[in-house]
């Protein structure tokens, strides 16, 4: 009982201190905070941010406030980055110390990883998957408000851990022994736990929300194999959510049990067993890193058909493809470890299975090639990021052939050439996908386009800055440097190659940047999207104008084939003709429930990140709350959109 | 939920009468789904570390087959009401549902106060979660069941008072339904839990 009421500090006190650039940071966040605050408040805006955004239950709004947080994150990730190849610039540089790097290294990866490649990509599904099947929204879009704000708490939470308590130090595979108590006490280690803990509950639930839209969801006529692949990768990926997410919900749990309870799952001492952290992180994280790459690749499959001018080449090896990979994700986690101690057989078995993905992925390769094959080809900016990425996920996936080759393996390991494979395939398939998506939905997303020749500006210096940083990587690989160190001498001869990197991770900045100059400028001066067709699209979000309303299909679409906006254009030869009239349409209402209930779970992983059990048994009591008070109150929780309004929007659009 | 109108769209049972209810119900099933992912983690978990007793109690030492066979009646027979409450509701019989909730919840409480006191006694005899590893494994496996249970005992207490309030609507049958569904959910883990932890803990 004494220990509910204890409000320990933890060692190194409760605000990080030390490091001018933290107190740069502090400063920063302070004015910033204080600008935003003074923003919506000079300009009236609290209502409509509460009104229009913090409690809309829209997907689409959703999916553009979780597309926000991802860039904001890898903004974030991006400096961590950048910190790292500043220090790592030249052999025997102290510009970050050892404990600052590693902290550097963990955020950098935690972050990219889950705050910034999966609410991208489950922003772009918000966007666009109830559009491409004809829905009015997802199944539960309440629950997905909750998805967000949970998704949001947990990205908070981890984030302030850099000014308050400490960052988590020991890598984002968080590997036992290393992060158990004894090694690494303190909230740092808490913070990673709880912060993905509480992003992960509402990444399940995403899963669940999107397979329930998309089995019941569709509209009239649009069978399984008549679907958008966008729309097919988004389903496998939920199906594989709602299998791997559990597993790191419980190897969180447990290792959380562990340093505050004293448990022994991973603990050296009293029978744990510490490879068993291993084997249940990779079990969920392998399929989290198809989650993260089977939307990137529905992705490029609209965009390269859309620009090809060309039905998609071999459609059904394209989703059995993808189900093969969805499977085969979850019999290759040991791969991430194969100089842990298994025998050769079991190292065998991974080897192979991991080898065996390279053939679904090379379909969907040669796929994509014969679309383009004989194609009428623009090079609008999507594309271009559809482009660039089938060189660079070949290098990254024959790379990836090479580490499952399991003796070689022992040479590669634990190097450079590892981080750079992982970097191939994560930059060259996810964040390229997400740039492609981004700029391919954008239009629908705003109303106006991205400008082209700025768009490119920034594709171009980032495409060149991500292969001069990375391809040096594989040679420094080989040559010997290990990851996670934080410096090197110079009688090694890694400083030139790696000052190279990190000149080409700069220029990966400022292309980041361009893009961001692209998004102000277009905002101003893009070119309206009047027809709500701006790329003459095949998937039906392009028979809608752009924004959508926000009940999306004044009247429910009736699919008739494959790429069903593309025939109803040119099949038909009619558009938008409308002869039946309007009805009025149910829609949920707005609800502050996610928001609240989200704000009480961040309380709660606060208070069991430092350890205060009362601070964290009253968030839970809140949640708790919150989750009686909407199961009471949830039988008035819809509206109808009157005709009127329809013929509104219909008449404006 | 959008594009869901409130008319019946089938004269099948009441909660499945609304897009909204069946749409919800198939969700709840996938939801099932994604707990019985949670629960083999915890039994892989579980299994790993049986024998990791660090010199502390083993299974056969520790396991009552007396208290964990009424443990497992009071569960089995509580699903079995649970059931029968819900065929009430199929009837529209309002009385007849709440009757046969209120004996489901009990027996649901009497499991728990088992448990709770089989917990106590362990704890008491220096078997506590930090004994060992299989200790750990225990407590979470079997606890994080009974944290279910509880909180089944706290959502079905909830259902029943809006019933009382409301009758049998589609939501609230629906509610009913998939409240009903959860039980019968926890009652499966159960049977696992009673054939991996408990009786292979009594033999090995």
């Amino acid at each position: 009982m004494s220990s509910l009421f204890s409000f320990k500090m933890p060692e190194h006190g409760f605000f990080v201190t030390g490091e001018p650039m933290i107190y740069m940071a502090d400063v920063l966040i302070v004015l910033v905070t204080l600008g935003i605050i003074f923003v919506l408040t000079y300009f009236k805006k609290w209502r409509w941010l509460w009104d229009e955004w913090l409690t809309t239950v829209d997907h689409k709004r959703i999916g553009i406030m979780y597309i926000i947080s991802a860039l904001l994150m890898l903004f974030r990730g991006g400096v961590d980055a950048l910190l790292m190849r500043t220090q790592l610039a030249w052999p025997g540089l102290n510009f970050l110390n050892a404990q600052h790097y590693d902290e550097i290294f963990t955020t950098h990866g935690t972050i990219m990883i889950l705050f910034m490649a999966m609410p991208f990509i489950v922003g772009l599904m918000n966007v666009a998957v109830p559009l491409q099947i004809g829905a009015r929204d997802v199944a539960f879009p309440e629950l997905n408000a909750v998805s967000f704000w949970l998704f949001f708490a947990g990205a908070m939470l981890f984030n302030i851990s850099f000014v308050i308590g400490g960052s988590p130090d020991a890598g984002w595979t968080s590997y036992t022994p290393l992060a158990g108590n004894e090694l690494d006490p303190g909230p740092g280690e808490n913070y990673y736990l709880l912060g993905l803990q509480i992003a992960g509950i509402g990444t399940l639930m995403t899963g669940i929300n999107f397979l329930v839209t998309i089995i019941k969801m569709r509209a009239p006529g649009m069978t399984l194999m008549k679907m958008p692949l966008f729309t097919w990768s988004t389903l496998i990926t939920s199906v594989i959510i709602i299998f791997a997410f559990p597993v790191l919900t419980v190897a969180l749990a447990l290792l959380t049990i562990d340093r505050l309870f004293g448990a022994h799952f991973f603990t050296v001492t009293a029978g744990g067993m510490p490879m068993m952290w291993a084997n249940l992180f990779w079990i969920w994280g392998h399929p989290e890193v198809y989650i993260v790459i089977l939307p990137a690749f529905g992705i490029f499959s609209e965009v390269i058909s859309t620009f090809a001018r060309k039905r998609l080449f071999g459609y059904r090896a394209m989703v059995y493809s993808m189900v093969a990979i969805s499977a085969l994700s979850f019999i290759v986690w040991l791969h991430h470890f194969f100089t842990m101690g298994q025998g050769p057989w079991i190292n065998s078995f991974f080897g192979v299975s991991t080898m065996l993905i390279a053939i679904p992925t090379g379909v969907k390769v040669f796929n994509w090639l014969l679309t383009l094959h004989k194609g009428r080809i623009e090079f609008t900016q999507p594309m271009l990021w559809a482009l660039a990425f089938i060189p660079s996920f070949l290098i990254g996936g024959v790379t990836g052939v090479m580490l499952a080759a399991v003796p070689a393996d022992y040479q590669y390991h634990n190097s450079y050439f590892l981080i750079s494979h992982f970097h191939y395939v994560l930059i060259g398939g996810t964040v390229f996908g997400c740039f492609a998506g981004l700029t391919y939905w954008w239009p629908k997303m705003f109303g106006h386009k991205l400008d082209e020749r700025l768009g490119k500006w920034a594709f171009w210096v980032f495409n060149i800055g991500f292969h001069l940083c990375f391809i040096p990587m594989y040679l420094v690989g080989l040559q010997g440097m290990t990851r996670r160190i934080y410096t090197y001498p110079a009688e090694t001869g890694w400083g030139p190659i790696n000052m190279v990197e990190t000149i080409g991770a700069f220029i990966m900045g400022i292309g980041f940047l361009i893009f961001c100059y692209c998004v102000y400028y277009s905002a101003r001066f893009g070119e309206r999207d009047v027809t709500g067709d701006a790329w003459d699209g095949r998937t039906l979000e392009w028979s809608l104008s752009s924004p959508a309303p926000h009940y999306n299909f004044a009247h429910i679409p009736k699919v008739e084939a494959l790429d069903a906006w593309w025939h109803m254009k040119k099949e038909k030869g009619k558009k938008k003709e409308k002869p039946e009239p309007y009805k009025p349409i149910h829609m949920p209402n707005n609800t502050g429930m996610p928001i609240v209930m989200s704000a009480f779970m961040f309380v709660a992983g606060f208070g069991f990140v430092f350890e205060w059990y009362l601070l964290a048994i009253g968030g839970l009591i809140g949640v708790l709350l919150c989750m009686l008070w909407r199961s009471f109150n949830d039988y008035d929780s819809h509206h109808y959109v009157s005709v009127e309004e329809i013929k509104k929007h219909e008449m404006a659009s | 939920m959008a594009a869901i109108s409130e008319k019946a769209t089938s004269s099948g049972p009441l909660e499945y009468s609304t897009e909204e209810g069946s749409l919800k119900i198939f969700g709840f099933w996938i939801f099932l789904g994604a707990e019985i992912v949670l629960f083999a983690t915890l039994f892989a978990t579980y299994l790993v570390l049986h024998g990791q007793t660090a010199g502390g109690p083993t299974s056969k030492e520790l396991f009552e087959v007396r208290d964990f066979m009424i443990e497992t009646l009071l569960l089995l027979t509580s699903s079995f009401t649970c059931g029968l409450a819900v065929l009430e509701m199929r009837k529209g019989n309002k009385k007849g549902y709440m009757a046969w909730m209120a004996i489901t919840l009990l027996l649901g409480l009497g499991f728990l106060g088992m448990e709770i006191r089989e917990f106590v006694t362990y704890v008491s005899e220096g078997a506590g979660l930090s004994r060992s590893a299989f200790l750990s494994g225990f407590f979470i496996l079997v606890g994080t069941h009974g944290a279910h249970v509880s909180l089944g005992v706290l959502w079905i207490l909830c259902v029943m008072a809006q019933i009382a309030k409301r009758g049998f609507t589609p939501m609230t049958a629906r509610k009913a339904f998939i409240t009903g569904l959860y039980w019968h959910f926890l009652d499966v883990v159960w049977i696992f839990i009673f054939t991996a932890v408990y009786l292979t803990g009594v033999v090995t």
